[in-house]
């Protein structure tokens, strides 16, 4: 029996050996050959599928009644939307783009380098109307551009805004204009804690994720950092306001200001923890607006404040964290995608929806359906928007940013001293840059 | 006795068949084969092959092409990579500790469950329960159980003052994060290897147990000198099975952690996926493939090993 199990495993394994060869004979004559995505125009009609995030900015709620309203406009196409969460979206878009899976796809400011180089989404320029490179705000039109080209529409334009809890200063004895400064944020933090008004005055997004990166470059901006040296050759965010920004995030966690859970939280728990009324005050997207002041999903309703993002020593830059809708390459029907994202990102569906996410149109900051959707907002967003700062348009953006979060969290929870942290991102990302 | 027996029967019997197997017979069970051989060949061996080629060279993106032919540069390269250490590290800690803890506790779990109780059924079918959750889930549990804000564990143990106030479970400590994912895995999985054991458990004739205990044996000594050496096949199959298991972990730290804090919980497998997707370096994901396989083919290999030797003993 033990003899026969042996030959029996021995005899299968050369089986499966000799068949293992032939395929890889089979497979090594595969290589060559094909190139490139095979899209095609299309009729433009018949069914896309469409690919959205599920978090921040418009809703699946929103989303799916405008692709009702865009499918009573255009009989002849039909849309299916999918959505998956932010985190999993890229890898999604990578994962399908072989198959064509999905004709529309949402993309983030930080891809159309990676996207764009790798031929994912189309170049779409010569459809891109001149009218909107002069009617789209220019942080919006930075989303979907790489080296002069577009590689989508620009559709979510966002930033991160300073939220305060009104009802908490008010207890503290905190001026909300004394929060146009890091310090005075600072100062009233400490103000708040020693009158026991929270435990913990603040709360990030800091997890190992691309959040962590938002919030460190809205602050890399205050301290007057860069990214990337001027040729963008190098890399400059481990010296000056590079490493005050993490000096200060550090601080503030040291200080215990910050919540120290702030190191496992992406924004919806900065959200939750902010509509809970545990914390007084919190950087997040435009859509925590709404959400904290919305009585069903908050105790903090009427109660929210929101500022444009406080200056360090070099002013006040927000985050460019906006998102823009691209046809993908291997769509099959990319007139009907292109139809589609021309509607979604009209002006006159952005205005509808203003209340989950601000226009790019610079138009529809005049406009009274967007200012009275959110009257407390949109004079804030008109500020920030004309002020922002973008993390590095670079193709291989996705492998520093890994490094980034990785070696920011080591100098967070104290494995790594700031500057140390930093000198070793810099050093593993020197070589990703070409 | 008995069942060795029948062991000693069947395979001679089935030896017969298929040492006379008649041509028509033969090409029909060729024919018969042929649709299970195409997708073996389809699923597992094309894309196995397709990767090996794939790791020689430089594809940098997700769309057929010709890329360039770089030798063993990727597995240098990785090979050569700090982080990949760091995540084999982890991943030998979570294997070694989750398997243990899981051997241990099943063991005692199978005792319980082999115990003549009353409602033994519905014990049983409880204790199934973790192992029937879909990996994702049972990730997605601990993480809210362990949530640092809202978590239960939190209230549970601020509450019975077993520590002072509210803290991070999975986002302060790298360590602590760590042992949260074995935690996690370790609830999920005991049950199977409760399961192995417990039929291994039932294959051990009573009248050995009545016999130790005529001759005055108590029941740690019984557990010792009976229990646990006929035991030793299952617990060997269990082990390697388990350990093998542990050392491709994805799903549960995906869910959990993300990797995070500090990449504390970065497993190779992990690893592996942030290079092949997030970083569209399908060649060095495919190099970590292959260094992975190579990890888990010693292991399997061990394991045949061991269920030879385990064979040849029980027949002797």
């Amino acid at each position: 029996m033990a003899e026969s199990v042996g030959e029996l495993s021995r005899r299968s394994m050369l089986g499966l050996s000799a068949l293992a060869g032939a395929g890889l004979l089979l497979s090594a004559c595969d290589t060559g050959g094909g190139g490139g995505p095979s899209g095609t125009q299309g009729s433009g009609e018949g069914k896309i599928t469409a690919l959205f995030m599920k978090q921040a900015g418009y809703s699946e709620d929103d989303i799916r009644a405008m692709t009702a309203d865009f499918q009573a406009k255009y009989p002849k196409i039909t849309v299916e939307p999918s959505f998956v969460a932010y985190e999993a979206l890229h890898d999604k878009i990578v994962a399908a783009a072989p198959a064509g899976t999905f004709d529309v796809v949402l993309i983030d400011v930080i891809w159309p380098a990676e996207f764009g180089s790798k031929h994912i989404v189309a170049d779409v320029s010569d459809q891109f109307p001149a009218s909107w490179k002069t009617d789209m705000l220019g942080g919006a039109l930075a989303t979907a551009s790489y080296q002069d080209r577009f590689y989508g529409v620009p559709w979510i334009l966002d930033t991160k805004y300073l939220f305060y809890n009104t009802d908490m200063l008010g207890r503290a004895g905190v001026d909300p204009s004394s929060l146009s400064t890091w310090d005075g944020v600072l100062t009233a933090a400490r103000a708040l804690k020693a009158k026991r008004v929270v435990d913990f005055p603040l709360v990030w997004s800091w997890k190992q994720a691309e959040a962590l990166v938002c919030d460190y470059t809205q602050l890399v901006g205050a301290f007057g950092g860069k990214f990337l040296s001027e040729d963008g050759k190098s890399v400059a965010f481990n010296s000056g306001g590079g490493l005050q920004a993490l000096q200060f995030m550090k601080q503030s966690l040291d200080s215990k200001l910050t919540n120290p859970n702030s190191t496992e939280s992406l924004e919806e728990d900065v959200r939750k923890i902010f509509s809970d009324g545990q914390a007084a005050m919190a950087l997040n997207w435009t859509y925590m607006f709404n959400a904290a002041d919305d009585p069903k999903q908050s105790k903090i309703a009427g109660k929210v404040g929101v500022a444009p993002t406080p200056s360090g020593s070099s002013g006040g830059p927000g985050v460019n964290g906006s998102m823009a809708l691209s046809v993908s390459s291997g769509s099959k029907n990319q007139k009907a995608a292109w139809t589609y994202v021309s509607y979604l990102t009209s002006a006159a569906v952005q205005d509808k929806y203003a209340k989950s996410s601000l226009p790019c149109w610079s138009a529809s900051y005049d406009s009274s359906q967007v200012v009275s959707a959110l009257p407390q907002v949109v004079p804030v967003a008109k500020k920030q928007l004309a002020n922002l700062i973008a993390r590095p348009q670079v193709p291989r953006y996705n492998e520093i940013s890994q490094i980034l979060q990785a070696e920011l969290q080591n100098a967070l929870l104290g494995r790594k001293t700031p500057q140390r942290a930093l000198d070793d991102a810099a050093a593993q990302s020197r070589s990703l840059l070409t | 006795m008995t069942a060795a027996r029948t062991a000693q029967r069947l395979p001679a019997r089935t030896g017969r068949v298929v040492r006379r197997p008649r041509r028509g017979e033969l090409r029909l069970a060729l024919l018969l084969l042929l649709p299970a051989a195409l997708v073996v060949f389809g699923v597992v061996l094309y894309p196995a092959g397709r990767a090996l080629v794939i790791s020689f060279l430089d594809v940098d993106s997700p769309f057929p092409g010709a890329y360039p032919f770089v030798g063993l540069r990727n597995y240098t390269e990785v090979l050569g990579d700090r982080r990949l250490w760091t995540a084999a590290e982890h991943t030998l800690y979570f294997t070694v500790v989750s398997t243990t803890l899981e051997l241990v506790l099943g063991l005692g779990l199978a005792q319980l469950l082999a115990a003549p109780l009353r409602l033994r059924w519905l014990f049983r079918a409880i204790v199934i329960l973790p192992w029937a959750l879909p990996t994702i889930v049972n990730g997605a549990m601990w993480r809210w159980i362990l949530n640092a804000q809202y978590g239960v564990a939190n209230a549970v143990l601020s509450g019975l003052h077993l520590q002072e106030g509210y803290r991070s479970w999975l986002g302060t400590d790298p360590f602590v994060a760590l042992n949260m994912v074995v935690l996690a895995d370790v609830w999920k999985n005991t049950s199977l290897v409760a399961f192995f054991l417990l039929a291994g458990m039932q294959t051990i004739p009573s009248e050995l147990h009545e016999a130790a205990r005529v001759d005055g044996a108590g029941p740690v000594r019984g557990f010792l000198r009976i229990t646990l050496p006929l035991l030793l096949p299952s617990i060997a199959l269990v082990l390697v099975l388990r350990t093998i298991e542990a050392f491709k972990v994805f799903d549960i730290v995906y869910v959990m952690t993300g990797g995070g804090p500090a990449s504390g919980t970065q497993t190779v497998t992990f690893y592996t996926y942030l290079q092949a997707f997030s970083a569209q370096r399908f060649s060095v994901g495919a190099a970590l493939a292959y260094l992975t396989v190579l990890t888990v083919l010693a292991l399997a290999l061990i394991y045949l090993r061991l269920l030879r030797q385990n064979e040849m003993r029980a027949l002797g």
